[in-house]
Parts: C-alpha cells; structure tokens; sequence
C-alpha cells in the first residue's frame, strides 16, 4: 500500500466517521453553541455547516437573523420567529412546553461565515430549481470567495440551466475582474442573454471611460444584441395582452354576435346579461364560502342558465312583439338594459362587488427574466376560445343549430317544412343570452363587478361584430383578436384613453371602406 | 307626377309657413306668450302671490325648453328621414361647452387663482398659456359661431364618412353612439383643455349681467322659447318644402329615391348637419341655465333619453318631440323628487311601453283617436 493511498483512505474514514457521528447526534453538536466564547461558537458553527445534516440550513439561517435561543427548561436548541411558535432546531418539530429562552448571539464575523456557508450549502442542494435560485442570488455580491463557490459547483453541475446561470455569474464577475481577454470572453458570454443583471453590467461596461475602447465598442454591440432580443420579447407580451384582451373582447361579442349577427336582434341589454352572470358568480361565492374555486367552476352552468332564462323572458316578453323593427327593438332592449341595472343596484346595493380568485388562477408562468405570462390571463384565452369552438360546433353540428340556421336565412321556408320558428327564436335568444352570461363569470376575474360593468362592454362589443361583420362568428373572433392586439399595442403610445378612440376612428373609417364588416355575409339572406 | 303633386295635401310653404298645422300655431303662440308671461310671473309677481313663479322653477322651465329644442333636432332626422342618432348629445354638449369656454372667459380675474386670461383648472394645470382653440372666446360673436359651426363641422365629417359610404340602421346607431363614447373619453382627459372631469363652472356673467340674477334667469328663459318657437318654424320649413318630401321619400324607400336619380347621401349629410346646429344651440341655452357643462353630458346614455323622448311624444311629428321632453323631463323631476331609485324603472319600463305598444306616440294616439272619432 502506498503511502499516499493510505493517508487517502484514513482522511476518508475520519471523515465518514466524524459525519456519520455529527448526523447521529446532530442535538448535541448544537448544544455546543451555549456558550459566551466566539472562538468556540464559530467552530461549532463551521461543524454545522460541514455536516451535510438537512436542518443546517435553516439552523444557520436562524443563526444569523437571531432567531436561534437555549432553552433554559432543558438545554435544547431551539428557534423562535418574532413571537412565532417555538420549534426544535434539531428536528423541526414544535417544543410543547419551554422554559426562558437565551438568544445565541452571533458576532458579524460569524454572520459573514454563515453566509459563505449558507451560499455554498444552496448552491449544493439537491433540487436545481433551489440551485439555480441560490446562483441568481450570488449575483448581487460577486467577489472572490462567492466566485470560487461558482467555480466549484460549475466543475461538478449538470443541470443546463443552471450551468448557465453559473456562467453568467462568472463573467459578471470577470466583466468587471478579469483581464482583457477575460473580459472579452465575459461580454460576448453576456449578450443576448435578458437577465437584468447581465444587462447592467454591459450598460456599465458600456460607459466606463476606464476601459480600453475596443472593449467597450465590444459591450455596446453586446447590450444591442440583448436589446433585440428584450425588443421582442416585449413585442410577445404586448400580442399576449391584446390576445387577452381579445379574448375578453371575444367572449363579450360571441353571445351578441349570435343574436345581431344570426337573428338580426339588437340586443342592448347585452351587457347587462354579462353583468347578472358576474352576479351570479358573487351569489355562488357567498353561498359557498371556502371553496371559492368550485364556485367559480359551478358558476359557469349556473351564470348560463340564469342568463339564459332572462334571455328567454325578454325575447318572449318583447323582442317578439318586435321583429322586423330592428330600431325599436333597440329602444325597448335598452330599456331592459335600464331596468336591469336598477333592479341589481336595488337588490344587491349600487357599489362594486368583489368576486375573489381561487389560487390557481393567481401566480405567472415565467418565461424569461423580461417575459412572465400571467395564469389568469392564460386561463381566459383558453376559455374564450374554448366556449368559441362549442358555439361554432352547436350551430354547425347539432340539430338546434340547424334550425337556428334554417330561420335566419328563410323564416317562411322553414316554417313550411315544420321548424318551430318561435320555439327557435326563443332557443336562440337564450342561447345568446346564456353565453353573455358565461362572459360575466370570466369577467368577474378580471374587473369589478358592479351595475355599470354592462356598460362598459356594450359599445366595444358591438364595434367587435360590426368589425368583423355580422352574421359570422368567425369574423367575431378575427374582429375581437385584431382590435385587443391593435388597442394594446396603441397603449404604450398613446395611452389607454386615446388608444381607445383611435380604434373606434380606425373603425369608423374602416367601415367606409368594408360597410359590412371583414367578413360579409353573401347571398340571399345578405340583402333582406 | 304632377297629378301626384296635385294630389298632396298643400304644402307648407306655398301659403303660409303654418298653413294646416295647427298643432305648430298653438305652440308657438303658447311660447311667445310664456316667453313674456313667465318673467312678469317671476319677476312682477310679488312672492306669496298665486301668480308668482320661483326663480328655480323658471330655470327648470328654461332648461326642458332646451330638452325639447335638442328633441326636435333628433325628430327632424329619426322621424322624417330613418336616421337614428345615438350620438345626437354629442352635438349639444359641444354647443353647449362652446358657450362655456365664452363664459369661463368672462370670469376674468374673479377666479380662485385670479388669473386674467387663463381659466382657474389651466393655472391649476400649470398651462402658462392658451390652447390656440381658446382664443377669441372672449368675444360672444366668435362664441356663437362656434355654437353653430363646431357641432355642423363634426356632424358635416361624420355624416359625410357614414352616409356617403351607405352606412344605415342599426350600423348607424351604433357608430354615432361610439361618436358620442369617443368624445366622452377625450373630453375627460385633461390633456383636452376642456376642465376634464369637472368640466366648465363657476360662471359670473353673461354679456356682463349677472348670470345669478333674477332677471338675468328670465331673459335666458325667454331667450329659449323663443329658440325653441324658431327651431320649430324652421323644421316646419323644413320638412314640408320639396327637399322636406324627398327626405321624407328617402325615410321610407331610400333604394328607389337613389335609382330615380337624387343623391340620397347629400340630403342626408345636409339634414344632420343642420339637425347638429339645433342640437348645439340647445345646448349653448342649457349651459348658462344650468351653470355647468362636464363630459357626462356626452355619456351615450343621455343620448338614447333624447330618442326616448321623441318616441314618447310621437316621431314623425314635430309637436310630438316638443310634447315628449316636456313630458318625460317633467316626469323625471316629479320621480326622482318621490323615489329617487325608481327613475330609471320607470324610464326602462317607458322605452319598452312606447316601442311595443306605442309605436307613434302619445301624439300618434290622440290623432288616432280623433281621427276615429271623425270616421
């Protein structure tokens, strides 16, 4: 046996043998820091740290923030949060009953040792995720010792995020360190890459007078690369935003679109419908406190059918009375509109309502450090989409479709052949009705629920089925996408306010030239 | 087509301009008269008196004879020629902020910041200067021109856009009310130059008397029914000339008015236009009566209670939009004095009621009725 393998293989068992013994009695080790002596704490400190034992980190960070005390009752360690429930630093469980409790003070030469150790036990978790977290965090305080942890976890990692990640923090560091070489190597590492703090760093380079200049030219092209990149990124998130608010725009104008569009009704007392389906969501809510997101899922059948039934009393109550008289079944659909919105100022109270999101529904899929798409946002364009396709496939698909199609191109005709045209209206105007209702419950999740949040829908929904032309649902759904992304990328320009009148002037010209929208409807039924 | 011709009832302006109608007589006579009588009332009258009218109840007389003024400009486009403003508020809420600007220039030095020229929200806005549009207000002939002309020039570009290119029906509708939503939208911002949310107020004076004043309060009385009997002369005028029966011609049957060779789109841009200048000297009456104009006025829903009440009153008759705001409104402050809540129950209810079952009218019914009398 040669002697270097010998002093290998005992360095080896002394280790294995004081881990395996600092791991059995991970308690006492800790008892080791009641005492008044630094020298002595700091020692126990590092033999904390080198444990390798899964509660060394949260004893430390204890450590450091103060929160770690001696029992006085029994001499264990324990660690308490403010006026927070005391728990056993050993094991983590909670301490039943204790006695006085001595702070462990930490000196700040201890604290920096903390941190170095608290640095280099994340950057060793086992979970990438937590890696990767514990890199990004070494970029606010690169110096030699963080930069040698880097170095060290970069030879042994193999998780490709976080490879990178550590390779960005190298060359933050070598940007600002290193030789020229060095540093050449580090700017063309950090462009085009988006994390903010790549992007100061090459900003700064960019404009340090100290530098050598082909080094900063070299930096300046760099930050450009990276601008295209946080350019179009940008881009992404504004068509996101316009294909959320299209889609909102969309659920909005489906229901009238059927009704406008299939039946020729003008139903102004649309939004209304949207409005009693965001109530109906309120309603749910209340009934049902503490399953907030079962309210919300129930809501959607619950809103359509309560919309729906309103939809029916109206058709059946005066739309009827008034076909064929498109203006006047504007007025009176109006008024409805009125009586609606007093009736929920009357039974629930003139001010806003606010309809809660369930957790699923809150939080963002990041995609880069500059694009984070939020859930609810992604949740509503799916939805809209998906109540779009149902719509489509109920009126090309099923039997009531049929009818439906039957009447709005030849009442007469249809009737001869046995359609029930009234039965037919009424299905349809429910329809409709429902799908408003279906809207409000989407809504609720996005704005505030209050009698005048019809409103504010009506006009844009009828712009979005002007647009797209009537009697088309597929020019609804181009109509209310073109005018979200349209409006959403006008905003940064100009400004909520005024990117909402420059699409309602873009529309008025645009119907000087197209007047029966995108997508006209052709034939027979085009003329009556 | 003369036999045609022979055959109509005489029209209008061959005789006299009111030859026939004697609905228009009787109103214009009862405006002149009140044009004398309400003042001596409020300010002859001593207070106690069973004769004597308070001075709120002459500005809220005043104030219904301008509603009726703007009713009659939407019942000369809706009634005789199918065009159906949703945006018709617009027009007398431009009017009326020009009389405003004329009138926020009156008050000089006596605002909260005493500035002389610029209005109290422009220094509130640290504006060191005038907007361009600004200038001349001082003057009230360049301020009644503007009442006139900014509401024809905006109904002139949007009549000719929507008209020309045969926009018609509900598109129409549905266009002037995001006219109407649009302008309220700018005028709430502040950037506009037009106070923002709070609009124009705090007036001092009119042509230098006091704009408080009794007497001030009547004149501005007497100033609307006499508008309001002009207005009616000249859609009388209006509608029973030659242009008056091809607008007519056009309401019921515009595909064959085109093919018998008029430019149905020229009549149309002109009797909007004309129908705006009403609507903005409605509103420029308003504004000093009420002391106040803000962007609410262009909400779309104040423009659809204008078509309301020419639907109460009976479209297609121009005494019937006269008829109709005196109604309505007097209804809307008898309601909302009782049960505030209730208002707009009874307003919804009115615009079903009216459409279902009273397709012409309170005046439709009374002729209805006399005419079955006679038969």
């Amino acid at each position: 046996m040669s002697p270097m393998l010998r002093t290998a293989l005992v360095i080896g068992l002394s280790l294995a043998l004081s881990a395996a013994a600092v791991a059995a009695d991970f308690a006492t080790l800790l008892q080791g820091l009641d005492t008044r002596n630094f020298r002595e704490k700091m020692t126990v400190t590092e033999q904390i740290a080198g444990s390798g034992h899964p509660r060394a980190a949260a004893v430390l960070t204890a450590l450091s923030a103060g929160d770690l005390y001696v029992d006085d009752a029994s001499g264990r360690v324990v660690i308490r949060h403010d006026d927070g429930p005391v728990t056993d630093a050993a094991t983590g469980e909670p301490v039943a009953s204790h006695g006085g409790l001595d702070r462990v003070i930490a000196n700040i030469l201890m604290r920096r040792r903390i941190e170095g150790a608290l640095s280099r036990l994340r950057l060793n978790a086992p979970a990438p995720q937590m890696r990767l977290k514990a890199v990004r965090g070494l970029f606010g305080d690169l110096d030699e010792n963080t930069v040698a942890l880097l170095r060290e976890r970069r030879d042994a990692e193999d998780d490709p995020r976080v490879a990178a990640a550590l390779a960005v923090g190298l060359a933050l560091y070598d940007l600002r360190e290193g030789s020229r070489g060095e540093r050449m190597a580090a700017i063309d590492e950090l462009g085009g890459n988006l994390a903010p703090e790549a992007r100061n760093a090459l900003r700064q380079a960019a404009a340090d007078g100290a530098l050598p200049g082909p080094v900063r030219e070299a930096a300046a092209s760099a930050l450009a690369r990276t601008q295209t990149w946080v350019s179009f990124y940008d881009r992404v998130e504004q068509i996101f935003f316009g294909l959320s608010l299209g889609s909102v725009l969309l659920l909005a104008a489906v229901g009238l679109a059927i009704t406008f569009g299939v039946m020729g009704v003008i139903n102004m007392a649309h939004g209304e419908l949207i409005m009693l389906g965001a109530y109906t969501t309120f309603v749910l809510q209340q009934l049902m406190p503490g399953h907030i997101g079962l309210a919300l899922v129930l809501s959607v059948p619950a809103a359509f059918l309560v919309a729906g039934a309103f939809g029916v009393v109206i058709e059946r109550g005066v739309i009827r009375h008034l076909y064929g008289r498109p203006l006047e079944t504007l007025l009176a659909t109006f008024g409805i509109s009125l009586i609606l919105q007093q009736l929920v100022r009357t039974v629930f109270s003139p001010l806003n309502r606010s309809v809660s999101a369930p957790e699923w529904l809150s939080g963002s899929v990041v995609l880069n450090p500059v694009l984070s798409l939020t859930v609810n946002r992604l949740v509503i364009i799916a939805f809209a989409l998906a109540v779009f396709t149902l719509l489509v496939l109920v009126l090309n698909r099923t039997s009531l479709g049929l009818k439906v199609r039957a009447v709005s191109q030849n009442r007469a005709m249809a009737r001869a052949v046995g359609v029930r045209s009234d039965w037919v209206d009424a299905a349809t105007f429910g329809l409709g009705a429902g799908v408003a209702g279906i809207a409000g419950v989407a809504l609720s999740q996005l704005t505030n629920v209050g009698p005048n949040m019809g409103q504010s829908y009506i006009i844009d929904s009828f712009l979005v089925v002007v647009f797209g032309g009537a009697g088309n649902l597929l020019g609804t759904l181009v109509g209310a996408m073109t005018l979200g992304v349209l409006n959403k990328f006008l905003e940064p320009a100009t400004g909520a306010v005024l990117a909402k009148i420059l699409v309602l002037v873009f529309i008025i010209l645009f119907i000087q030239k197209r007047p029966k929208g995108l997508f006209p409807q052709r034939g027979r039924a085009a003329e009556a | 087509m003369t036999a045609d011709a022979k055959s109509l009832p005489r029209l209008g302006y061959r005789g006299g301009l009111l030859t026939g109608d004697i609905a228009g007589r009787v109103l214009i006579a009862l405006l002149l008269a009140a044009a004398v009588a309400v003042p001596a009332a409020n300010l002859l009258a001593p207070e106690g008196s069973l004769l004597h009218l308070s001075s709120y109840t002459v500005t809220l007389l005043g104030k219904y004879l301008c509603y009726a003024l703007l009713a009659l400009s939407v019942d000369l486009i809706w009634g005789y020629c199918g065009i159906l403003s949703l945006g018709h508020g617009a027009f007398f809420a431009l009017g009326g902020y020009a009389m405003g600007m004329y009138l926020m220039r009156q008050i000089g030095t006596r605002g909260v910041y005493g500035d002389p020229v610029l209005p109290d929200f422009m220094v509130f806005l640290n504006w060191d200067r005038l907007p361009w549009y600004w200038y001349g207000f001082d003057q009230f002939p360049v301020a009644l021109v503007a009442i006139v002309l900014v509401p024809a020039v905006v109904a002139f570009v949007f009549g000719w856009l929507a008209f020309r290119s045969r926009v018609t029906g509900v598109y129409l509708s549905i266009m002037s009310q995001a006219l109407t939503y649009a302008l309220m939208l700018a005028f709430f911002r502040n950037e506009m130059g037009f106070g923002g949310n709070n609009g124009l107020t705090d007036f001092k004076d009119i042509l230098g008397f006091d704009i408080q004043a009794d007497t001030t309060r009547a004149a501005l009385f007497a100033a609307s029914a006499l508008a309001l009997a002009g207005g009616y002369a000249i859609c009388r005028f209006i509608v029973s000339s030659k242009l008056g029966r091809v607008v007519t011609a056009v309401r019921d049957a515009e595909a064959r008015v085109r093919t018998v060779g008029y430019r149905v789109d020229h009549y149309k841009v002109w009797l909007f236009t004309v129908s705006a200048m009403l609507a903005g000297v409605a509103g420029a009456l308003y504004v000093p009566q009420v002391g106040i104009i803000n962007p609410g006025e262009f909400s779309p829903l104040n423009s659809i209670e204008i078509v309301v009440w020419v639907a109460v009153g009976g479209r297609g008759t121009l005494i019937g939009a006269v008829v109709g705001a005196l109604a309505v409104n007097y209804g809307k402050t008898v309601f909302t004095g009782v049960w505030p809540e209730g208002w707009l129950f009874a307003l919804g209810a009115l615009f079903v009621v009216v459409t279902v079952f009273l397709p012409r009218g309170i005046v439709g019914l009374l002729r209805r009725r006399r005419g079955e009398e006679a038969a």
